[in-house]
């Protein structure tokens, strides 16, 4: 009879050897997504002192955002955006009591991706529009 | 109850953005006096850096277990409210200046 010590006891999930699923992956992009945000929070301030400081620091700053750089950052910032805010209104179902079925779980989550994919698309193409 | 109400503000904030493309200091300016700009700015302000010390202290929590955690708690805490009472101040500034 086997002893308990050297029986081959079940080991927990690690996750650098779990395989990665689209809930797995969808909740940490949330918590990623909203770290991100936070640093773009910090930049709205930055643009908001720039406006009340006049017209030259306001200039400075849009400029930055206007680079190629700050456009792909602002690209990158909205599209963070989108996924935490889809995200957050799948978390806010949840909360709710909606949308457990595993099926519902994996459409919802599906269509958050692909939501923010067409959400930043269609902001560019309106932002890229406006500036003419 | 964060997340409910930044729903609908940053919404607002990046259609605002999207029409202001391409507008200068003064176009800018000019949004951000409207009562409704304003409101909607702190109330903006408001819920976002609650949101973020929530969200931020939950990462907090659950990534970092020595003795650095209180500190940090306290810096993310005193951060936030930092950041939202500036961007207060600036846009009732523009808001209320002259």
């Amino acid at each position: 009879m086997k002893t308990i010590a050297s029986r081959r006891r079940p080991l927990s999930p690690n996750i650098q050897i779990y395989r990665p699923q689209l809930t797995s992956v969808l909740s940490i992009v949330n918590r990623v997504t909203g770290v991100v945000l936070s640093a773009f929070a910090v930049f709205l301030v930055i643009w908001l002192s720039a406006a009340a400081t006049g017209p030259q620091a306001f200039a400075t700053v849009q400029s930055v955002i206007g680079s190629w750089i700050g456009q792909f950052l602002m690209i990158g910032g909205v599209f963070s955006f989108f996924m935490h805010l889809c995200g957050g209104i799948r978390h806010l179902f949840w909360d709710a009591g909606y949308g457990f079925h595993l099926r519902t779980i994996y459409a919802s989550g599906w269509a958050v991706v692909i939501a923010s994919f067409l959400l930043t698309g269609a902001t560019w193409a309106l932002s890229t529009y406006m500036a003419g | 109850m964060t997340a409910i109400a930044l729903i609908p503000l940053t919404v607002w904030f990046l259609a605002s953005v999207i029409t202001l493309t391409g507008r200068d200091h003064a176009g800018v300016v000019t949004w951000l006096r409207t009562p409704s700009a304003t409101i909607c700015m702190v109330l903006l302000l408001v819920a976002l850096f609650y949101h973020m010390a929530l969200g931020l202290q939950v990462v907090i929590e659950d990534y970092v277990h020595s003795g650095a955690r209180f500190p940090v708690l306290i810096a993310i805490r005193l951060g936030c409210f930092a950041l939202a009472v500036t961007g207060i101040v600036v846009t009732l500034r523009i808001s209320l200046g002259g």
